[in-house]
């Protein structure tokens, strides 16, 4: 009986589990743990011949590009999570108004979602060097300088966000009982204050979920910032992502570029950590 | 009551208002789309006078459209599918077989979900190019590679819900002679329906537009997808704005065609897997 359970228990793995956690393994497991190896040996992409224990660690804390990206990154996340998440939330207030039209205006928001990066990225490309520029009040090209280069990321980036935010928070507003709100009506809370104290609260989880997504879509950015600044005017709004693909596949640099990413992933990993347990805290149990 | 209708339609110029502003950037893409180089160039923001949906004809040509739209089309659907059936028999494994390998295994697939591609992508090469297994490196290979990307969270989806379907079903099913395989494919993969809708547009729409993977992978012109097309081909044009804006919007419109197609699903999609 024994043997013959053991046997169904291994076929079962190898039928259902088997393929899949290979491919998982081959795929994503192994680059990783690979990767993380290579970042202590001379590695040039394709083999390494001695250890150098944190050599490459420690030219990436000297490198001062790598730093700047580092900061750079930092501001995009804060900023594109904040904007992102006030325009969305606000946009599922309007949307979620007891009017005709507001279901129409709901696919306006969306769509620039439904759309690569990449592609955005060129669209507002073509928009900021050519477009903007003849309207009332802009006058020149905000890619080619420094600051508000910055911000022209940062504005592309929440108008591609923040219709999918729109759809977290409109799916989660909608949830709340009407009862409660109802409730709450009675004892004389009205609007803002409805809002505030019941609303808000009742749909924290969507704000957890919302905060993480725009979080690590930010800490990963690449499409948008390649297509849309390429990292210019002279390196100024090169994100860590691009960093370190530049770093790897145009300065052939692999071992300090892994190390660079393995940062990253460490950055990554502990903002997602932070951000779900203090979000977490503030949810209740309704 | 004269002050809410007021109120209202301060709110609803508002949302109007934001709609045209979030609109503008495909407006501008549209109009330019079908005008001389020179008529872009002078006036970017007026109508076209005359069109020039040549346009059109030529930015199809350049770009190889219909080799592009092809690849991401089958590189997409190869990918979904491959994803649907693997994490649909992977989460079935682990919610019925509770052991200590089963926990394991899925906390090592929820953590896979915030190791970015930036932490993978150079071991890539020296691993699957020609001096590792020397992978080919083609639409089926990369259709492969997502797979192993995607099927942490799509695994993740299915396991809740098939958490939720009763033990009963498999055993009336076992008693009734089906074999292991026979339970899932029978009985509990036609359950499904909803989360593989889920699973199919999340992964659908990452792999339709995702531009990293395959920009470090497909490096022949000739399997290369939409987007990456899209790129190279506006880098060359730029000094046709016409020309490129005509590239931009055929990259566009699959995407849009495919939203309205299932607008409902895409949207109940995304409220399922967001609160997750």
């Amino acid at each position: 009986m024994a043997v013959s359970n053991r046997r169904q228990a291994i076929s079962r793995f190898l039928v259902f589990a088997f393929v899949p956690l290979s491919i998982f393994t081959l795929v994503l497991i192994v680059p990783f743990v690979r990767g993380i190896y290579f970042t202590f040996r001379d590695w040039d992409g394709f083999g390494s011949t001695k250890w150098v224990g944190f050599d490459n660690y420690v030219a990436v804390f000297h490198d001062d590009k790598f730093w700047h990206s580092l900061w750079l990154t930092l501001g995009y996340v804060l900023a594109t999570v904040v904007i992102t998440n006030l325009v969305a939330f606000g946009l599922a207030l309007l949307v979620t108004m007891p009017m005709r039209g507001m279901h129409a205006l709901r696919t306006v928001f969306f769509v620039p979602n439904l759309i690569g990066g990449v592609i955005l990225g060129l669209v507002w490309q073509f928009l900021f060097s050519k477009v903007i520029p003849q309207l009332p009040f802009f006058s020149s090209n905000w890619l080619l300088e420094t600051n508000k280069a910055f911000w022209a990321l940062v504005i592309v980036t929440v108008w591609q966000m923040s219709g999918y935010m729109m759809i977290v928070y409109v799916t989660a507003l909608m949830s709340v009982n009407p009862e409660v709100l109802e409730a709450s009506t009675i004892d004389g809370a009205t609007g803002f204050r409805q809002m505030l104290y019941i609303k808000i609260p009742l749909i924290a989880p969507a704000f957890t979920i919302s905060l993480f997504l725009t979080m690590r879509n930010a800490f990963m950015a690449y499409d948008l910032n390649l297509a849309l600044t390429n990292g210019n005017p002279y390196n100024s709004t090169e994100l860590m992502s691009l960093h370190v693909y530049r770093e790897a596949f145009t300065r052939l640099d692999f071992a300090t570029g892994q190390a660079q990413a393995v940062v990253m992933f460490i950055v990554v990993a502990a903002a997602a950590l932070v951000q779900v347990v203090i979000s977490k805290r503030f949810e209740v149990q309704a | 009551m004269k002050r809410v209708r007021r109120i209202r339609l301060v709110f609803l110029l508002l949302a109007l208002a934001l709609a045209a502003l979030y609109a503008f950037p495909f407006i501008m893409v549209i109009i330019n789309s079908v005008k001389e180089r020179r008529d872009v160039a002078n006036d970017p923001l007026s109508l076209p006078t005359t069109l020039k949906w040549s346009n059109f004809t030529e930015a199809i040509r350049k770009m190889e459209f219909w080799q592009s739209l092809g690849n991401s089309f089958i590189v997409t659907v190869l990918g979904v599918s491959a994803i649907i059936v693997a994490s649909s028999l992977l989460a079935y494994y682990l919610s019925r077989t509770p052991s200590k390998f089963s926990k394991t295994t899925f906390l090592v697939l929820v953590a896979s979900m915030v190791v970015p591609f930036q932490a993978l992508m150079i071991p890539f090469s020296g691993l699957f190019g020609q001096k590792g297994l020397d992978m080919p490196q083609n639409k089926y290979t990369i259709a492969f590679f997502y797979v192993g990307f995607g099927v942490a969270l799509s695994t993740f989806l299915y396991h809740g819900f098939i958490s939720n379907i009763p033990r009963s079903l498999d055993e009336a099913a076992a008693i009734d002679g089906a074999s292991a395989f026979g339970t899932f494919r029978r009985v509990i993969f036609p359950l499904l329906g909803p989360v593989t809708a889920t699973v199919a547009i999340i992964n659908a729409l990452w792999i339709w537009n995702d531009f990293l993977l395959p920009q470090i992978v497909l490096l022949e012109n000739d399997q290369k997808t939409l987007p990456l097309r899209t790129y190279v081909f506006f880098g060359k044009y730029t000094s046709d704005y016409g020309l490129a804006m005509a590239g931009l919007l055929l990259s566009i419109i699959p995407i849009v065609i495919f939203y309205f197609v299932m607008q409902k699903r895409i949207i109940a999609g995304i409220s399922a897997g967001a609160v997750k």
